[in-house]
């Protein structure tokens, strides 16, 4: 399933997908910026104060009547990383209107919608109203904080924060709690106001109406985006070696009764030419999935954890394996995961191993185009890696992927932080004493 | 055998379905021009279901069997493990275990008919040994901990425990370190042969298939025998209150959690249509009290006393039904306070028309938007029938509800002595 992408208007690109088989479309907008602790937590907060209220439908419950109406179209914020190139905006999802009793006009309502919210918030003597600004931001901060309620997420969160302290991405997709407590409605106004000004869009549609319709829509809708000069100098920094010659390691402790343990690496030198698809197999090799060698030998073989598996961030060059284990198994299970990994980096994994790894990966590609929500996410990443090619390219891609070229990526990656979530053990020993 | 094709115009699906003369039900829906594959193989077996009869037998099992026979059946003869079979197949199985189900399924792009006789094989052919079962019960000890970090489920089953006094839905599905313990290759293979007796288990598939060529494949292979399906026991009927209100527990959480709930004494006692439509009653009725667009969520989002949306529904299990209405926010019981007025409100004047028919509208929508999900209309296709109904027909049934059904719904559930609210704060320093 192809993709056709043209600049609409300056600095806004259409990216549209055609597709006649699903009963729901979907089309996101995202500004993008340079992700900087200064403006992290305003761009993220942004769309959530402009799904507040806008000038036609001033509050929570005139705008959810108005989305009802629509037969609940779902209009959500949509905040997104690449490497350090934060994404801000909306997404709307909603049926196809040949499932409803509707006229012609549908999808041009909807699109009509996301203008109004993006374009004409409501405001109080030209800023963004206080109250909406001073709730939402609370509520950022809140959802920021309670990452600490999934110690997996959150143990994965702070290895990022540790190992990339030197580096914007650490600042994360919403920025902290702390940067959120210093936004005022007029500062985030400004805010606003530069994205629409010179923040680059991408609008990514996936459904049946056709390219000139949904092009003439989005125009008609955003005739008044005031456009300056679009800021194209946006980026990921992407640092290659470790930050200290062996990895660094961080220990916090917390009430828990599991160990999460979380190793962070660098993909070194290999980014400098990266290949996704290359990517993806040794991920497979290695650990994701159950032919992976760190859940075949690290859970199954040697149970040192009950899970354990790694996540690639290709945009930002590094690599992440997350796993839960006993307090008393860090040592076992550290060791035993850069075993694994020296395993692929010596090319003992067979072809058998390489075969699982490229059908698994293979699989996952052949099932995109069959949901609007994963052909968005997938050309999200592919037009912001600047890596534009259809998933039938990338099938093929993967299918010449070669044991050397998994061993060359294996070889370049570097361990750079090493970060155990633990319990603490002088605590549980009084508590002990105490019962 | 019997295949009876369904149309749903509305929805755009067909549906296939029949059963087998073994009494394995099946439903197909075919997607031509789609690449994925989606099956699901369920069982009427759940973590409830610990004391039961079958052919005059009673039989009392320890907590967790039904999940830990989910685990161990990954396990095959050859020494091999589905999951992996599968894997090396580029599907993608996983299973899970609730209160009344065990279901297993896999999602594929190539060779479904290989993986749906593999699954097929795996589910109902047992293989268990005292060693795989010692070593099966370390694993599922990690995750009964990993659970005890989870404010989620600390939260959930507080709630249970102040509303049903003996009902075995009380307990965690994976049951306790202590009660796994008892458990034994035996115990596996009884209730394996008991429970996922074709008679007891229904198939479901979504994807580019022929309907009659999946039935062939069923009928070759599994057991030809139809069994008696067993009944479980959940104890003494319960009355209608909780038998305590409030329960409060401090774990590591960044601001207050709280659920508040009741038993749903509207739940249909009849199987099929009539359960399906107090289902699709429960569900619009909660979306009008507290959904996104509702005054009442407006208000307090608006007034700070919650933080995010509020998640109500109403859960189905082991004969039971359960309303819960869970959120965060700094005040629980302003909450429930705000709650009780809102229930009065609509006791005296009702839902707006209007609201009411944007509701169902979005719904509608709603209900359009699940069914491009395989992995949701497959898994709402099995538990719908494990449970007796046809969750295709919801979509149809959502037209015809009232606004008076669910305003009576609402005031007969929800009136405050019924009322029981599970908190989980934050630890204080």
């Amino acid at each position: 399933m192809g993709i056709k992408r043209e600049e609409i208007m300056p600095g806004v690109w259409l990216n549209y997908i055609h597709s006649d088989k699903f009963k729901t479309a979907q089309i996101s907008f995202s500004f993008l910026t340079q992700l900087e602790r200064e403006t992290a937590s305003m761009n993220a907060l942004i769309p959530a104060v402009l799904t507040r209220g806008s000038v036609l439908y001033p509050d929570i419950e005139k705008l959810s009547n108005r989305t009802d109406e629509l037969y609940g179209v779902d209009l959500c914020p949509l905040v997104r990383l690449s490497g350090e190139i934060q994404c801000t905006g909306l997404v709307a999802s909603f049926p196809e209107a040949k499932y409803l009793p509707v006229t012609d006009g549908y999808t041009k309502e909807i699109i009509d919608l996301v203008g109004e919210v993006l374009l004409h918030p409501l405001t109080h003597g030209g800023l963004l109203i206080k109250e909406y600004v001073d709730s939402e931001r609370q509520k950022l901060a809140d959802n920021i904080r309670s990452v600490i309620n999934e110690k997996n997420s959150y143990a994965v969160q702070r290895c990022i924060e540790e190992m990339c302290s030197y580096e914007s991405f650490a600042v994360g997709r919403f920025g902290s709690a702390e940067d959120c407590e210093n936004i005022n409605y007029k500062k985030l106004t400004k805010q606003y106001h530069s994205l629409l000004m010179s923040a680059p869009m991408e609008i990514i549609y996936c459904g049946s109406e056709a390219f000139e319709n949904i092009s003439a829509f989005i125009l008609e809708a955003f005739v008044t985006l005031p456009r300056g000069e679009i800021n194209y100098d946006i980026g990921t920094d992407i640092r290659m070696n470790s930050v200290e010659e062996s990895a660094r390691y961080c220990e916090e402790k917390l009430d828990v009764t599991q160990g999460k343990l979380v190793l962070g690496f660098r993909l070194g030198e290999w980014m400098n030419a990266p290949d996704p698809a290359v990517l993806s197999v040794f991920n497979c090799i290695f650990g994701s999935g159950v032919t992976s060698k760190l859940f075949r030998n690290v859970r199954e073989k040697l149970q040192l954890c009950y899970y354990a598996s790694s996540i690639p961030k290709i945009a930002k060059g590094i690599l992440l394996v997350t796993s839960g284990i006993d307090f008393d198994k860090f040592e076992t299970a550290k060791d035993e995961i850069l075993f694994q990994l020296d395993e692929v980096r010596q090319g003992n994994f067979t072809d058998e191993e390489l075969g699982w790894a490229k059908t698994a990966v293979k699989s996952d590609l052949k099932s995109i185009p069959d949901s609007p929500g994963n052909l968005e996410a997938y050309y999200f990443s592919r037009i912001l890696t600047g890596t534009l090619f259809s998933t039938e390219e990338y099938l093929v891609a993967v299918e010449e992927v070669s044991r050397e070229e998994v061993i060359q990526l294996a070889e370049s990656i570097v361990p750079d932080m090493v970060y155990f979530l633990r319990n603490d053990p002088d605590e549980t020993a009084e508590d002990g004493e105490d019962q | 055998m019997n295949m009876i094709k369904s149309d749903y115009p509305g929805i755009g699906e067909t549906i296939y379905s029949g059963e087998l003369p073994n009494g394995l039900r099946i439903s197909v829906i075919p997607k031509p021009g789609f690449s994925s594959y989606y099956a699901v193989f369920g069982t009427n077996y759940g973590g409830a279901m610990r004391k039961f009869e079958v052919d005059g037998i009673v039989t009392d099992t320890p907590a967790g069997v039904a999940h830990f026979l989910e685990h161990k059946m990954f396990d095959m003869p050859s020494g091999e493990n589905a999951l992996s079979v599968f894997s090396e197949n580029g599907a993608s199985p996983n299973a899970f275990t609730s209160s009344s189900y065990t279901c297993y399924y896999f999602k594929c792009t190539d060779g479904f008919e290989a993986n749906l006789r593999l699954l097929l094989q795996f589910v109902s052919t047992p293989y268990f040994t005292p060693e795989t079962v010692a070593k099966e019960q370390g694993i599922i000890g990690q995750e009964i901990l990993m659970g005890e970090d989870s404010p989620g489920s600390e939260i959930y089953y507080n709630l249970l425990s102040l509303l049903y006094k003996n009902h075995p839905i009380r307990d965690k599905i994976a049951g306790t370190i202590e009660s796994i313990a008892q458990i034994s290759d035996k115990t596996l293979y009884d209730c394996h042969k008991i429970f996922y007796a074709p008679s007891n288990m229904v198939l479901c598939i979504e994807g580019d298939v022929d309907p009659e060529a999946v039935f062939n494949i069923a009928l070759e292979e599994l057991s030809k025998e139809k069994r008696s399906i067993p009944h479980a026991d959940f104890g003494e009927p319960e009355d209608d209150l909780p038998s305590s209100p409030r329960k409060e527990v401090q774990m590591p959480v960044s601001e207050p959690m709280f659920l508040v709930g009741c038993k749903n004494i509207m739940m249909s006692d009849k199987k099929g249509p009539d359960d399906l439509r107090e289902r699709m009653i429960s569900s619009i009725a909660l979306r009008l009290l507290a959904g996104q667009s509702s005054p009442f969520f407006s208000r307090l989002y608006s007034k700070g006393i919650i933080t995010n949306s509020i998640d109500a529904e109403c859960d189905y299990a082991a004969g039971t039904s359960t309303v819960m209405i869970g959120a965060e926010g700094p005040d629980p019981d302003l909450f429930l306070q705000e709650l009780n007025a809102e229930i009065s409100g609509i006791a005296s004047t009702g839902f707006d028309k209007g609201f009411f028919e944007r509701t169902l509208k979005s719904a509608i929508g709603g209900h359009l938007k699940g069914f491009e999900d395989f992995d949701e209309t497959c898994v709402n296709l099995c538990l719908g029938l494990l449970d007796g109904f046809n969750c295709l027909d919801a979509y149809d049934l959502l037209k015809t509800l009232t606004k008076e059904e669910c305003e009576r719904w609402i005031t007969a559930n929800l009136s405050p002595e019924r009322l029981a609210m599970s908190v989980v704060s934050p630890l204080r320093q």
